[in-house]
């Protein structure tokens, strides 16, 4: 089973795998720098727990859930975590 | 979002033709916050207004500056994150750059954020070589630790590259030398993609060459063909009078593109997905030769996110900011507001004399003193202090970069209601005016959506109807003086101002489920950096841009209209006067909703400004029918007394000041906006509806 974006803690970074969607979204996501190897760190949750703020390619950018489980995650051996 | 993208297409076309002769033309783009309003204003000093938040800029602006002795123009257009638009913002800045005309596009960076930003400068130097890269925001990336080599970029993109920090004034100089010296020149940097794509690309963009005529690069057009960006090829086709599959050569060479591509196994999306990664590819490469630091949030920054996003803080945070807004203001304006209402009242005597002296009849006389002047004098000296202070506190939270937080938090409240998150955004705007609100609606993209910011937005009381909340609860609601008074009295507004949210959240849930089904959008929300506001601009800006365009609104609405209400109150009619009729006619109405007839009186006639409600109920209570000056509220509140006014009376008006119709401006705005006479009826009755139930309600319990 492959974890999403949504499976990173507060904090944790990880590599993003693949996009499990096609069409526009798609295109936006990556636009936004969700690409193949890019490095997400999770950052912190609204009050509500969704939206999430992630950071990547040096902005902030806040997805909803329902996105973000769209953006899989590559396996790491000893997975790092930041902040 | 056919009818925003054609309007800014329009403008932005309309502007071209009525540009005066400049020796040379510049697009300013770039992502969304990264300043670039902020160059444009330095530039021009032509003030736009430019806030911290994605997507203020909905139309692009147009200014000039002179150089040396020579002119510039310069168009500010949409924040963008791609060619690839997703917005119709995205839409006219693709469409400005590639057919707006100008000489040159100056792509305004983010040093902080330098990867994300060269993905919009690699596409648009794929489209043009005539760029200027100006990377902004260098005090803050250094604040960071973050260091650019702008020499080296500038080598390796093969265009001039300034180091700028805008809000310091830093690098405009050079920014203005280097637009005035910049000479057009062939493609220098081109990103290269995988080989099917590039085969494909190549046999395309050969055939391609003819076809455009050097008015479009081949290249580029060609990427967007097989990458099937339809909004793009679309674009091209029309501007340029082309129909690609139309043209047998053109057809042919698309078929053998395709099958090279489908031959390596590549679907059109897997093209677009090849171009982006490509470009990213491409801006990794560049930032690891041209920038150095940390790439992660600085530490002070992420500290003061989590605290203004944390469920036990983020809200109470969120209010008790509000608050404290509406406390400075409630308590600054008091003894302005009282000066002002001297001054007035000094100057009725002296005009009141002059008239006489000129021997203007009685009637007239009595006109111009209790109905126009004595209205306008109420519209000023209620409402200029506190807008006076407001604006400029609001402006300052906007600046620091705390809205897109505040649309973080409650983006999943709008999310349940079927609404898009960015209307968090233009409800904030409504709190200054909603008019202006209903325009900034622009920024959403889904048209259903758009409606239901567009529908809701009176919902938030604008400053017209702040003065009225303030007044109905120092008089009514809350008894005690000074500080713990003011701050009891703030607190009572605050829960005015969530319910009115409250309100919104409700309408646009009841919209989404009934006449305005559909799912909710995620519309991309970044969190910028918290950016420390320039005092004196913002000062300025929204004293200007803001609080004199209301106050000098409210001010032609109210001269007339108090001239109208005084000859309703004074044209007998059987027994009384047009408005005691009126007000007769009414008052079970207004009774059943808590309030009078009176009351509601006021509030029809105070459509085209709510700023006039007030005066009005003073005027049709005062038995001689003029506006009777009062020295403090504690006379007005004597008035509104000795009329039969209780607790619950102030409740209830207090209630449907919210929740009733938007004046004139706002729905002549929202027909224009919608083009639909429907849905204006529907931003009126929809709220007078709310407000009425919620007011027969209240008055049904206590």
């Amino acid at each position: 089973m492959q974890g999403t974006l949504t499976r990173l803690p507060d904090g944790a970074s990880g590599t993003v795998g693949t996009l499990k969607i096609s069409g526009e979204l798609k295109g936006r996501l990556m636009d936004l720098g969700f690409t193949p190897g890019a490095r997400v760190t999770r950052l912190f949750a609204a009050p509500s727990g969704d939206p999430a703020a992630y950071y990547v390619r040096g902005s902030v950018i806040a997805l909803r859930r329902s996105e973000a489980e769209l953006v899989t995650l590559r396996e790491e051996r000893g997975a790092g975590t930041w902040a | 979002m056919g009818l925003t993208a054609q309007s800014v297409g329009r403008n932005a076309r309309g502007r071209e033709g009525e540009k005066k002769p400049a020796v040379r033309s510049a697009a300013l783009a770039g992502n969304p916050n990264v300043g670039k309003s902020t160059v444009f204003n330095a530039l021009t000093g032509l003030h736009q207004h430019t806030g911290n938040w994605s997507g203020k800029t909905v139309l692009s602006a147009a200014g000039s500056y002179v150089y040396r002795g020579r002119e510039y123009a310069l168009t500010d257009i949409p924040g963008a994150y791609s060619l690839r638009a997703a917005s119709a913002e995205e839409e006219a800045a693709r469409d400005f750059i590639l057919f707006g005309g100008a000489d040159l596009t100056v792509v305004v960076c983010d040093a902080g954020a330098l990867e994300r930003n060269l993905n919009l400068t690699l596409q648009i130097l794929e489209a043009t070589p005539n760029v200027i890269v100006a990377v902004n925001l260098m005090d803050e990336a250094q604040r960071r630790g973050i260091r650019v080599d702008t020499q080296a970029l500038s080598d390796a993109l093969g265009v001039p590259v300034i180091p700028m920090a805008a809000r310091r004034g830093r690098g405009l100089e050079e920014l203005k030398r280097a637009v005035a010296e910049f000479e057009p020149r062939p493609y220098a940097y081109t990103v290269r993609f995988p080989e099917p794509v590039e085969e494909a690309v190549n046999v395309l963009e050969m055939r391609l060459e003819n076809l455009l005529n050097g008015r479009v690069n081949p290249r580029f057009a060609a990427l967007r063909i097989l990458e099937e960006d339809s909004g793009a090829v679309k674009a091209l086709e029309q501007r340029l009078g082309l129909d690609f599959a139309a043209d047998p050569e053109t057809a042919a060479a698309l078929t053998w593109a395709r099958e090279v591509l489908k031959r390596a196994g590549y679907t059109a999306e897997d093209v677009r997905d090849a171009l982006i990664s490509g470009v990213y590819r491409a801006a990794e490469q560049l930032v690891s030769r041209c920038v150095t630091g940390p790439a992660a949030v600085s530490p002070g920054r992420l500290k003061l996110d989590r605290v203004l996003t944390r469920p036990l803080t983020g809200f109470p945070l969120m209010l008790a900011l509000l608050a404290l807004i509406f406390f400075i203001t409630v308590r600054g304006a008091n003894a302005p507001s009282d000066a002002l209402y001297a001054l007035f009242t000094r100057a009725e005597g002296l005009l009141s004399r002059g008239l006489t002296a000129l021997r203007v009849p009685g009637a007239v006389h009595d006109a111009l003193i209790y109905g126009v002047w004595r209205v306008l004098g109420y519209v000023v000296s209620v409402m200029l202090p506190p807008m006076a202070i407001f604006f400029p506190l609001f402006t300052l939270l906007e600046d620091l970069g705390y809205l897109p937080r505040v649309a973080f938090n409650l983006d999943s409240g709008f999310r349940r209601a079927g609404a898009c998150g960015k209307q968090c955004l233009t409800m904030a705007m409504g709190f200054g005016c909603n008019a202006a609100g209903v325009v900034g609606c622009r920024i959403i993209d889904a048209k259903r959506e758009r409606l239901i910011a567009q529908l809701t937005n009176s919902l938030v009381p604008c400053n017209g109807r702040f003065p009225i909340l303030i007044a109905l609860i120092t008089m009514f609601l809350v008894t005690g003086q000074g500080l713990g008074g003011d701050l009891l009295a703030c607190l009572l507004l605050t829960g005015f101002i969530v319910l009115g949210v409250a309100a919104t959240l409700g309408m646009s849930w009841l919209l989404s489920r009934t006449l305005l089904r559909g799912q909710p959008s995620s519309p991309t929300l970044e969190l910028p950096p918290f950016r420390r506001p320039k005092l004196g601009e913002v000062v300025v800006r929204s004293l200007l841009d803001r609080t004199l365009f209301v106050l000098g609104r409210a001010a032609a609405v109210a001269a007339p209209a108090g001239l109208l209400i005084w000859l309703a109150a004074n044209v007998p009619v059987g027994d009384g006067s047009v408005l005691s009729a009126v007000t007769g006619a009414l008052d079970p109405v207004g009774r059943f909703l808590g309030m009078d007839g009176v009351i509601l009186t006021a509030f029809i006639l105070g459509l085209p400004a709510n700023e006039t409600v007030i005066p009005i109920m003073i005027m049709a209570y005062a038995a001689s029918g003029s506006f009777q000056g009062y020295e403090s509220l504690t006379g007005l509140r004597a008035l509104l007394v000795d009329n039969g006014w209780t607790a619950v009376t102030a409740v209830c008006t207090a209630l449907f000041t919210i929740l009733h119709w938007p004046c004139t401006t706002t729905l002549l705005t929202v027909k224009k906006e919608t083009g639909s006479l429907k849905w204006t009826v529907l931003a009126a009755v929809l709220p007078a509806a709310a407000g009425a139930a919620l007011c027969a309600v209240v008055n049904l319990l206590f």
